[in-house]
């Protein structure tokens, strides 16, 4: 039988160099790799990457549309980010969006009839209550019956798209929609007002920066996040010393799928002003990518959510100034998720050649 | 032994740096034919690597290796198997739904053979297990065999392969002390046959009884290669660590009153490993009280029940005169039972985290570490200094991840955690496996220092001489039941081992409590 000649050493106590050297690298190489692509697709990869970056950064214009789009990505990021940290496998953040997207329109669109100083804190909080309640059904098979959060979370996705849809084309199909499957608009006092007159950027955005900070307090200052991370890194541990595993799971579920669902409340209240069924473009499944390249720090998720939103939005402009195709954002994506994967393995383990 | 017989291994100035540490320094050691080498050391000598850089696990970074007088090609696993080298490994490395035959058969023959032909590798493997003594059914199934069997199917895999030199690495560790000694006679008959071994073990009468040469080895040097003719296990004991040894002396005990009772405790059984049956057991105030038995064997069981971990099936748990109705880790940790968990590794600590976060593991949902929801990192952090100070944990402080140190001083911090509290009751399941004698002493002497303040100590462990050194009373516990008390003094290894193997049960047998 052949061996493989190389196989993987762990590093007992990895140096500064070595924790920072493969990620700097995996950046470089998806830079690299990027503009193969574009040199494929038959553009100059300077220009390509230059056009992504001035479409993402370049301009005001340019600039504020790419926090438009990190915002929800910050929210998904943040939930997927606190589940994995603790080992609760939450595939399903793009249910847990339209939950809070669907608590948002069913309470915004005249139910409550509050001023908006009133009825946005409520929004949030149903929001976040619906989220929360969507991802318990899964905690509770895992904790109780030992049911795979994997399978459950991500099937619940396709699951809740279609309840979304059959409420779409029946009871908040919007009688004004002319037969669109969308939503009545919400009232105005429901709108998340822009942070400063004129600029193209609602209050969506700060909110999901104080998330980031308040889950990174909760995570390195409070009982739960050291119980959350007790439970993440060593269950057996954790439940030898008398941690309620079973009751940390469901409260970091609780708050995974809250922050999930904000994004959901954030894109119709701040973005959209009604719930459509193309809400999100897998802002859920994105915010795997966007918490994995953060190494799940929630301060981390910002500047990731950043970047991916930076690729996107730039691609988009790329793509009409140069004439190569928007895919190319996803396979930059896909290759910085898959480089930075290896990346973080490279750091805890060194290649030996036999 | 015949010192001019022909040498068949030949380790050369070996040597392996891991970072700074320098885990073989420049080892040579050489084996005859027809001998055994008893290779002795700490947990952390360096006896691990050596085998490693033996079998191609590691490449050396310099030193050759030798078998029959042909160098073999560094980090190549598959070489040393070619050349005749065979290695028994603590934990087995056998499937346990395949047949002994089958287990032996497959790593011989190729994979791409269309059938593993049995009958052969059944009359070969047959006259293997007469002509060495070793009895195990060819037909069973591993998984149906006892662990003594077990071992007996790893070391006729080897001679299946017609090894000449054959590394055993603590065999006896998992043997009661019959089986044992079936083993010891099994490897003269191997020797006889001209055989060499390499045994590995820290049980200095075992390497006294078995070996020719013994070759120390501390901190990753040969410190020492003597004929086990020419030295004694203390001088063995001074070799190994840097200073003579001194068994720790025990004064005699009053117990007090019964801190923690099971009565007929019954816990269901889990796969092969069976739960209690009916077990009635009091903890005594000023007591340590020693469980011994082949592992497997129910210990697990009895230290869930103990630990909080599993309320039992059936039966009653009585902690100072309250019957407990809830059962849990964390109502244990508030009963007052510090917990020396059995896996230092795995349910002991959370490698990642750091030594205060380690130290508060049990602690952290009160004051002073938890306030209204709120962690107190400070205060966490000067628990751990405290504890890093008091029990002399080696660390270069509490912000460390705990992955980084040594076996030794993990169990100290964990003795830290859970003594600090100054239990009531201490349970302490197999607490010095794995470590290396200073720390061994160490952790007795603190078990001790609890017992003489009035703790009961309950002490499950599979090293004989542990109980027998440590116990002011030995309950034996065997296929989930558990013998009478015997005091101090009153039994035997030969005796115990009987229980051990389950034989005493049924017999009415006089003992003393």
């Amino acid at each position: 039988m052949r061996r493989w000649p190389m196989r993987l050493e762990p590093i007992a106590n990895p140096s500064f160099a070595r924790s920072i050297t493969p990620p700097v690298l995996a950046i470089i190489a998806t830079v690299v790799i990027a503009s193969l692509l574009a040199m494929l697709a038959g553009a100059n990869p300077f220009s390509v990457l230059g056009l992504i970056l001035k479409g993402a950064f370049g301009s005001q214009f340019a600039l504020l549309e790419t926090l438009n789009r990190a915002t929800p990505l910050i929210f998904t990021g943040l939930a997927i980010a606190v589940a994995f940290r603790a080992k609760f496998w939450n595939i399903g953040a793009e249910a847990q969006l339209y939950a809070g997207a669907l608590v948002t329109v069913v309470l915004g669109t005249g139910a409550l009839a509050w001023p908006g100083l009133a009825l946005i804190p409520a929004l949030a909080m149903g929001a976040v209550l619906a989220g929360a309640v969507v991802l318990l059904v899964p905690a509770i098979l895992k904790t109780r019956f030992g049911v795979d959060e994997v399978v459950t979370t991500l099937l619940f996705n396709f699951i809740f798209l279609l309840f979304i849809s059959m409420l779409l084309e029946g009871p908040l199909k919007d009688p004004m929609g002319m037969g669109w499957p969308k939503s009545a608009r919400l009232i105005p006092e429901a709108r998340l007002p822009r942070i400063v007159d004129g600029l193209r950027l609602h209050w969506g955005f700060a909110l999901s920066i104080l998330c980031a900070l308040a889950v990174w307090v909760i995570q390195t200052r409070s009982t739960l996040g050291y119980e959350m991370r007790a439970v993440g890194l060593n269950r057996e541990a954790a439940a030898f010393a008398g941690i309620p595993v079973n009751t940390v799971l469901v409260k970091t579920a609780l708050l995974s799928g809250g922050l999930a669902a904000l994004a959901g409340f954030s894109e119709v209240a701040g973005l959209k002003g009604s719930l459509t069924l193309d809400l999100s473009p897998g802002f859920g499944y994105t915010g795997i990518i966007v918490a994995m390249l953060a190494l799940l720090n929630p301060l981390g998720v910002i500047v990731s959510a950043l970047f991916v939103a930076g690729i996107f939005v730039g691609a988009d402009s790329m793509s009409r100034a140069a004439g190569v195709p928007t895919y190319l954002a996803d396979m930059m994506l896909a290759t910085a998720l898959l480089l930075m994967v290896l990346a973080i393995l490279l750091t805890r383990f060194r290649v030996v050649r036999d | 032994m015949n010192g001019t017989a022909e040498v068949v291994l030949r380790l050369d100035a070996i040597t392996k740096r891991f970072g700074k540490l320098v885990a073989n320094d420049a080892i040579s050691l050489s084996l005859r034919r027809g001998e055994v080498v008893a290779l002795l050391g700490e947990n952390g000598a360096g006896k691990t690597t050596l085998m490693n850089i033996l079998f191609g696990g590691y490449t050396a970074d310099s030193g050759s290796v030798e078998v029959f007088g042909k160098t073999l090609p560094p980090g190549n696993s598959r070489a040393a198997l070619d050349a005749g080298v065979g290695m028994v490994h603590q934990h087995f490395t056998l499937a346990d739904n395949l047949t002994v035959v089958e287990n032996i058969a497959l790593g011989v023959r190729s994979l791409k053979s269309p059938r593993l032909r049995k009958s052969e590798s059944y009359i070969k493997i047959k006259s293997l297990s007469e002509g060495f003594n070793l009895k195990v059914d060819p037909h069973a199934r591993v998984g149906s065999l006892t662990v003594g069997e077990r071992q007996r199917v790893e070391i006729l895999k080897a001679l299946y392969r017609d090894v000449k030199i054959l590394i055993l690495d603590e065999p006896t560790a998992v043997l009661t002390p019959q089986e044992a000694d079936d083993l010891f006679a099994t490897l003269r008959l191997a020797i006889s046959n001209g055989l060499s071994i390499i045994f590995i073990s820290h049980k200095l009468h075992e390497v006294m009884a078995i070996a020719d040469r013994v070759a120390v080895l501390r901190h990753g040097k040969l410190v020492a290669e003597t004929t086990t003719a020419d030295t004694d296990k203390n001088a063995l004991s001074a070799l190994m660590m840097g200073t003579a040894a001194k068994a720790p002396d025990i004064a005699v005990s009053v117990p007090g009153k019964t801190l923690l009772s099971l009565k007929n405790v019954s816990t269901p059984d889990v796969g092969n490993v069976p739960g209690l049956k009916s077990v009635s057991l009091d903890l005594k105030a000023g007591q340590i009280i020693g469980l011994a038995g082949v592992s497997g064997n129910g210990q697990a069981a009895l230290a869930d029940v103990v630990g909080g971990l599993c309320m039992p099936k059936a039966g009653v748990l009585v902690l100072g005169d309250k019957v407990l109705k809830h059962w849990s880790a964390r109502a244990a940790v508030q009963g007052g039972i510090a917990r020396i968990p059995e896996d230092r590794h795995k349910t002991g600590t959370v490698a990642d985290f750091d030594l205060t976060e380690n130290a508060i593991l049990e602690g952290y949902s009160t004051a002073p570490f938890s306030k209204g929801g709120w962690m107190s990192w400070s205060k966490a952090r000067t628990f751990a200094a405290d504890i890093i100070a008091k029990y002399d944990v080696r660390c270069p402080g509490p912000d460390t991840r705990i992955r980084l140190l040594s076996g030794g001083n993990m169990q100290k911090l964990i003795l830290g955690r859970v003594l600090e509290a100054d239990p009531q009751i201490v349970l302490a399941n197999q607490p010095v496996r794995g470590l290396d004698i200073g720390a061994v002493n160490y952790v007795h002497s603190q078990l001790l220092a609890a017992r003489d303040r009035g703790a009961a100590v309950l002490l499950i462990s599979e090293d004989l001489d542990k109980i027998m050194g440590l116990s002011d009373v030995i309950h034996v516990i065997s296929g989930g039941r558990l013998s009478p008390a015997f005091g101090r003094g009153t039994m035997t290894p030969s005796r115990l081992g009987i229980w051990m193997a389950g034989q005493g049960f049924d017999a009415p047998v006089a003992h003393a409590s």
